[in-house]
């Protein structure tokens, strides 16, 4: 699993000096994100509305046994807006997103494609790994935005409902509101752009790099998404330590 | 590979001490050979004798251990040779782009560097494709085509960007024989239209006899014999006879 960081980083770098060339690939860009948004929204809403839920289900009933009903909005607020948003977001998408970026890439690869590009000149970072950067790049900070207020939602309504809490969504709200400040959700959404930056250079590479037919395609998918979640984990703990500073 | 583009006019082509090695198996074991401008070259051998190695070593997907190929007398790795010269590939798989149309596939070169309006990339584009005629399928995509329709467009999109070499990886295979002679005139007829000089790497001892006019043939990566297609038929080498005349042998 490490001993292709380096490619990775290499193709990373690239990429990063291919942006001039993002305007130019915009309509690429353009349904690139398309699809990434098309293909995760219901479960992005789906997956965080339940995050919320489970959260407050999981510590409301503990906080208001010890008269701290007030906290449940905080500790829903932040553990969704700082942690479970954007990692639980980017392993969604490493699966759905990020396998299909390098099943797309590798059976470009393995059908010769890729080398088709190349004699006619055309730089395949440029072509297709740029567009894919730049979209999820731009994708998954929006998305993780929006799991962050439905699964602030599925929270309020558990600790609404639920019958060891019956907090009112107003007070919810407002005691998330007194917890909770800008940056933190800023720093979710930060979090977040940084997976989708791991996910599309991981993805891309092993597509990139795929060797043997149909078997290695589907070799390279399992390596994308596997890998990825694997650094997500890890460049999690990194962030944190950095964000808290 | 591609310079600006203008009228074609066929480039000579030569290939000197051309070694590789993929581990310890040894592919290429010295290749020499030259093409004349508008030449119709046909690498001829079994499978696994090197020919597609070296095919991608003439348009720069590999690089070689040892010696040189020369377009025009300059060397190909030189940058204003690129920059000078337009080659093409048309793959053995045809290579199309399966998530575009036909027609965004031929006129992909000219779309992603920008060299013509759209209209004008549109105009070429069905005109190139009208030359393969083909012009019907300028909407339809990759998957809905047969393998020589896909071979065709291929023929197409290399001829948008005017080559002055067009290198041919078997493309004649998995067809059968009424494209594959299709496929043939196609060689015969862009060398009388416009000059191209072909390289074609087959096995097919037709396509080779019916467009050739000379004949290389290699096997394990050295090149047998070099000349006009009588003279290879008439080579006294028993691998190339038996390659040449090898039939089925029914038992009655």
């Amino acid at each position: 699993m490490f001993e292709n960081i380096g490619e990775v980083v290499l193709l990373f770098w690239r990429t990063l000096l291919a942006l001039p060339q993002a305007w130019r690939q915009r309509r690429k860009i353009y349904e690139q994100f398309f699809e990434i948004g098309n293909a995760s929204l219901l479960m992005v809403c789906v997956l965080s509305f339940f995050i919320g839920a489970v959260i407050a289900l999981q510590t409301g009933p503990v906080l208001v046994e010890r008269s701290l009903a007030s906290a449940v909005g905080g500790v829903v607020g932040i553990a969704i807006a700082k942690e479970l948003a954007p990692v639980m977001m980017a392993i969604l998408i490493a699966g759905r997103i990020g396998s299909a970026m390098a099943a797309e890439i590798g059976s470009m690869r393995v059908y010769q494609e890729i080398d088709a590009l190349r004699t006619m000149n055309i730089n395949p970072i440029h072509y297709l790994v740029l567009p894919r950067m730049v979209a999820i790049a731009l994708a998954l900070p929006l998305l993780v935005t929006f799991a962050i207020l439905v699964g602030w939602f599925g929270g309020s309504v558990v600790a609404n409902y639920n019958h060891r809490m019956e907090i009112p969504f107003l007070a919810f709200f407002s005691d998330l509101k007194t917890i909770v400040v800008l940056k933190d959700v800023g720093n979710g959404v930060f979090k977040s752009f940084c997976f989708a930056l791991i996910i599309g250079a991981v993805s891309c590479h092993q597509g990139l790099t795929t060797i043997g037919g149909p078997r290695g395609i589907g070799r390279s998918v399992t390596k994308a998404v596997v890998n990825s979640i694997v650094f997500i984990v890890i460049f999690d703990y990194i962030l944190t330590r950095f964000l808290q500073q | 590979m591609n310079g600006p583009l203008n009228h074609a006019t066929g480039v000579g082509l030569v290939v000197r001490g051309l070694r590789k090695n993929f581990g310890d198996q040894p592919v290429l074991n010295g290749i020499d050979f030259a093409v004349q401008p508008g030449e119709i070259f046909v690498i001829m051998g079994p499978s696994g004798s090197g020919k597609s190695v070296l095919l991608k070593h003439l348009i720069g997907l590999e690089a070689p251990d040892a010696g040189e190929i020369l377009i025009n007398s300059e060397p190909i790795t030189a940058p204003e040779v690129a920059a000078k010269y337009r080659m093409a590939l048309v793959f053995q798989s045809g290579a199309l782009l399966n998530s575009l149309t036909v027609g965004e596939n031929v006129g992909l070169y000219l779309t992603e560097h920008r060299l013509k309006p759209a209209a004008e990339i549109e105009r070429i584009v069905l005109e190139k494709l009208t030359d393969v005629g083909l012009k019907d399928a300028l909407h339809k995509m990759p998957s809905e085509l047969s393998g020589g329709m896909k071979k065709r467009v291929a023929i197409a999109r290399a001829l948008v960007i005017d080559p002055q070499l067009i290198l041919y990886d078997e493309p004649t295979s998995e067809l059968d024989p009424v494209s594959a002679v299709i496929i043939g005139n196609e060689i015969l007829e862009l060398k009388q239209r416009i000059g191209v000089t072909s390289l074609v790497v087959s096995h097919d001892r037709d396509l080779a006899f019916g467009v050739a006019d000379r004949i290389a043939f290699i096997a394990e990566g050295r090149i047998v014999t070099i000349g006009t297609p009588d003279e290879v038929k008439n080579f006294k080498d028993p691998l190339v006879q038996n390659f040449l005349h090898v039939e089925f042998q029914r038992e009655h």
